[in-house]
């Protein structure tokens, strides 16, 4: 079931009536937000000062997308596939670590020892996290390995909402309020605490992926079954356990983004996994799925263009409650990539074969 | 040998056990303890329970060829598993875990122990349920072929009849109704007339269709008969719902209908062309608040239409949506069209949701006093009358699908799901196949959303979530992708029976994670299998399953 045929299967640079209605649907909207923003700017509701703050929630927003679109970034690289469970792999980590966090705010040590605190958090929420992802790829993934695309696809489905109504009937359906992190509290600069937080937390992060995979014989084998997974078995790389590798340290990396997440916006609940793991996807794909360093960048563009997108695309026109459309241009822009750019902007990087 | 079979039956114990654990804390085994289906003593709750242990020992015992290797292993995971439902137990009962897991309440030990408590005699109780259990799926998988399953058929048949006693109650005549039911479940004498009456039902049918093969071939007449009579028998019963089903039951067949046409039409999409639209929901809202729009006086130009002349604009409508879908997703691989199509669906919830378009759509509030049809005087008003539009509409959509099936354009649907680069090169138009299932498909989606508009008498956003998506994509799995009656079965199990269980409702989302999941695992092709898909599917996932282990070895795929 290969489903992208090599463009242009049929006869030359023929250009079909459906991909011009396609790109004149695409001009129209950019000139809509072209026109917008200059509507917008030219009104001057907002001060620079506002859009600054747009733009660094916006990073901080896209930081936490990065770290997840690496996940899925990182199982596509290896396994060709979306791993569509992977926002509640995210959603795991950060409902369960909730209870540590509530555990050590009522006991004290949150208040007392606030960094060791924050650290045994990110750590728990990356463990568990981990253990969900790599049970995943167990139950529903492995044993599909070579069937028709669709079946793992709707395995994956199956899996997003088999996790969501389990923590559901575990914890409730309420919505928790993780405990406040006392020296995260306050504002250094134009920078809340928790934002500079998240940075922090983030390049950390990519820091030890990048030595993982580039220094370590896991991250080589991984590399390698990205590269060519055939050649890497004969190589003698044990395949099986390279992906399985992925999918630990992808979970891991989502569980801290799930703290992290819960830093900035505090709120946890069930369903929480939907929208950021449908974002980090799109952010993967803007960046290139498959390449690293363009889930990085994906997150953070994508981040920016939601936080400042409403205000400066629609606000030009009058339009009421512009913030609720921010979904909306994150969806849409979703659309757009996979549509004109599947590529995305730094390009696919999965190794050398044609993609299927 | 022995050691490998120990481990073997050890490890399906404890997965069977993991699987008691989770079922426990997720609630759904003590939200069913009310629910009593025979005499006061079994509750559904119990009927799992007994039915996750028979599992176990039946998934053990499966492997080998006779009742002397078959019994004891799958007894001793049966037992395993027991044992671990009881450390459940004890947990629950001495420590505190309610702050944390909502149902580790001490009632669930209690019912985890059929009634023991966490103390010896709970132990006691549930040792012995497992070893019962452990035997009797033994025994009944070592029963010669049609045996076991028509124990097990009856068995289940008289479950559903107990689960269903309120609905049913009322419907069947009252000595019937007095005789069958006790105060709470099946009374013990209608449990066992109704398992004797169905095994009877059950081997008959059973032995009719084994003569029916040989038969076949010699008598030709009858068999050309046969099956238009069972269709206007069908047709017949169906027809006659709304003089015997009261409101509810009225009102849940019309939801079975909505969902039925959405899964006709998700089929041609993903049963037919296999293309996975997981944004099947926006053709379903683009049809309500069409509907809504047009018959509504509330929202828009205050005009308000005829529900008969609003029906063919709402179709209409979506069947551009459904091209307007369509065509960019052309080119898109099968994981991309998935996200992409539900972006689709999303962008749709999201737009109607925005107090941007508030004024046209009425936002979070939604629509309210949509249209109801009438024809000449007769105004059709309630879920009964209702019942046989939807009847109709899902007649001509079945209709519809068959002679599409068998059509040109079905069989390149077909060939574009095999394989889409060799469907080209034999000549079949890409763009066109793919574009006519989108805006056909999206059309009996637009079709079902007018018509559950109509009758619900307001749409709110809230209705046309990605859980829609969802449920149509897990009626298809469930029923057989491709598959028409399946499409039927697949909405009677997972939109009759919920809306049927109250208690059910809450874990409806999480049964059909686990619906998916299973059936992509041990039963690729579904419950009614399309014939061509069948082979397609359960061919590929068997390889790939058996072939797996060796082929990631040697980096074959």
């Amino acid at each position: 079931m290969t489903i992208a045929a090599p463009h242009r299967f049929t006869g030359g640079r023929r250009i079909d009536i459906s991909q011009l209605i396609v790109w004149t649907i695409g001009g129209i909207l950019l000139a809509i937000v072209l026109l917008g923003s200059i509507l917008t700017l030219r009104a001057g509701h907002y001060t620079a000062a506002q859009w600054r703050d747009f733009v660094v929630f916006g990073i901080a927003q896209g930081a936490i997308y990065a770290l997840i679109a690496l996940g899925y970034t990182m199982v596509y690289g290896v396994l060709r596939m979306i791993n569509f469970a992977h926002g509640e792999v995210f959603m795991s980590g950060a409902m369960t670590t909730f209870f540590l966090a509530d555990y050590l705010n009522r006991s004290g040590f949150l208040k007392a020892h606030p960094w060791i605190s924050l650290v045994a958090m990110l750590l728990f929420s990356g463990l568990v996290s981990m253990t969900v992802a790599v049970l995943v790829e167990r139950i529903a993934y492995r044993p599909l390995r070579g069937a028709p695309r669709l079946v793992p696809l709707i395995t994956a489905v199956g899996a997003s909402f088999f996790l969501q109504y389990t923590f559901r009937g575990l914890f409730g359906s309420g919505v928790r309020a993780y405990p406040a992190i006392p020296v995260l509290q306050g504002k250094l600069w134009v920078f809340q605490k928790t934002q500079i937080a998240v940075f922090v937390g983030v390049l950390i992060t990519l820091a030890l992926l990048v030595l993982f995979l580039q220094r370590t014989r896991a991250g080589l084998a991984i590399r390698a079954v990205a590269e060519d997974r055939e050649a890497a078995a004969l190589m003698g790389v044990d395949v099986d356990r390279a992906i399985v590798t992925t999918f630990a340290v992808g979970g891991f990396m989502a569980g801290i983004a799930g703290v992290l997440y819960a830093l900035v916006f505090v709120q946890v609940q069930f369903f929480m996994g939907f929208l950021p793991g449908i974002k980090a996807f799109t952010a993967a794909v803007l960046g290139g799925i498959g390449n690293l360093p363009g889930a990085a960048v994906g997150g953070l563009v994508l981040g920016v263009i939601e936080s400042i997108g409403p205000s400066l695309f629609f606000d030009g026109y009058g339009i009421r409650a512009a913030h609720q459309l921010k979904d909306v241009i994150a969806f849409t822009i979703l659309v757009l990539i996979l549509i004109f750019r599947p590529t995305g902007l730094l390009g696919e990087r999965l190794g050398g074969e044609e993609r299927v | 040998m022995i050691v490998h079979a120990a481990r073997r039956a050890i490890f399906i114990g404890l997965v069977a056990g993991i699987a008691g654990w989770h079922l426990s804390l997720v609630g759904l085994i003590p939200a069913f303890a009310q629910r009593r289906l025979v005499g006061d003593a079994l509750t559904f709750s119990y009927a799992l329970l007994v039915a996750l242990l028979a599992l176990a020992a039946y998934a053990t015992g499966r492997r080998y060829p006779g009742a002397v290797q078959r019994i004891p292993w799958g007894i001793l995971s049966a037992l395993l598993s027991s044992l671990m439902l009881f450390l459940l137990a004890l947990l629950v009962t001495h420590l505190n875990l309610r702050q944390i897991l909502l149902n580790a309440t001490p009632e669930l030990a209690r019912v985890l122990t059929f009634g023991g408590g966490a103390s010896g005699a709970g132990l006691v109780r549930l040792l012995l349920i497992g070893l019962l259990a452990g035997l009797f799926a033994g025994g009944l998988s070592a029963l010669p072929r049609p045996w076991g399953r028509v124990i097990v058929s009856a068995a289940l048949m008289t479950l559903l009849l107990g689960l269903l006693r309120d609905v049913l109650g009322p419907l069947l005549p009252q000595v019937v109704t007095s005789f069958l039911y006790g105060t709470a479940g099946l009374s013990l004498a209608g449990a066992l007339v109704t398992f004797l009456l169905a095994a009877v039902l059950f081997t008959l049918r059973w032995s009719l269709r084994a003569k029916a093969v040989t038969a076949r071939a010699t008598a030709a007449v009858p068999a050309t008969l046969r099956q238009p009579v069972t269709q206007a028998l069908l047709l017949l019963i169906l027809a006659s719902v709304p003089l015997w089903a009261g409101l509810f039951l009225s009102n849940v067949a019309d939801f079975v209908g909505f969902y039925i046409l959405m899964g006709l039409g998700l089929n041609l999409v993903l049963g037919f062309a296999g293309l996975l639209d997981l944004g099947y929901v926006a053709f379903f809202a683009v049809g309500a608040y069409t509907m809504a729009v047009l018959t509504s006086p509330e929202v828009g130009q205050r005009f308000t239409l005829d529900f008969w002349i609003a029906l063919p604009i709402a179709i209409v409508t979506t069947v551009l949506a459904g091209l307007l879908v369509g065509l960019p997703v052309l080119r898109m691989r099968g994981d991309y069209l998935a996200i992409a199509t539900l972006g689709f669906g999303e962008i749709v919830r999201l737009l109607v949701l925005s107090d941007w378009l508030k004024p046209y759509l009425g936002g979070a509030q939604g629509v309210t006093r949509i249209g109801r049809p009438s024809i000449a005087s007769w105004r059709i008003d309630s879920p009964q009358e209702f019942y046989l539009l939807v009847l109709l509409s899902c007649l001509f959509a079945w209709f519809l699908s068959v002679r599409l099936r068998d059509s040109r354009l079905g069989r390149s649907w077909f060939a574009i799901r095999e394989d889409e680069h060799v469907a080209q090169a034999m000549g079949i138009n890409r763009v066109t196949a793919k574009l006519s299932a989108f805006a056909i498909g999206a059309s009996f989606g637009g079709l079902s959303g007018a018509l559950f508009a109509s009758l619900v008498g307001s749409v709110v956003p809230a209705s046309f979530s990605l859980l829609v998506s969802i449920n149509v994509v897990a009626v298809l799995v469930l029923g057989g992708m491709g598959s028409l009656p399946g499409v039927v079965v697949g909405a009677l199990a997972l939109v009759g029976l919920p809306e049927l269980l109250r208690e059910f409702q809450e874990y409806r989302l999480l049964v059909y994670g686990i619906v998916l999941i299973a059936m992509m695992l041990f039963r690729p092709a579904g419950l009614l299998p399309e014939r061509i898909h069948r082979r397609e599917l359960e061919e590929a996932v068997e390889e790939a399953r058996e072939i797996a282990p060796a082929e990631i070895a040697t980096g074959r795929g």
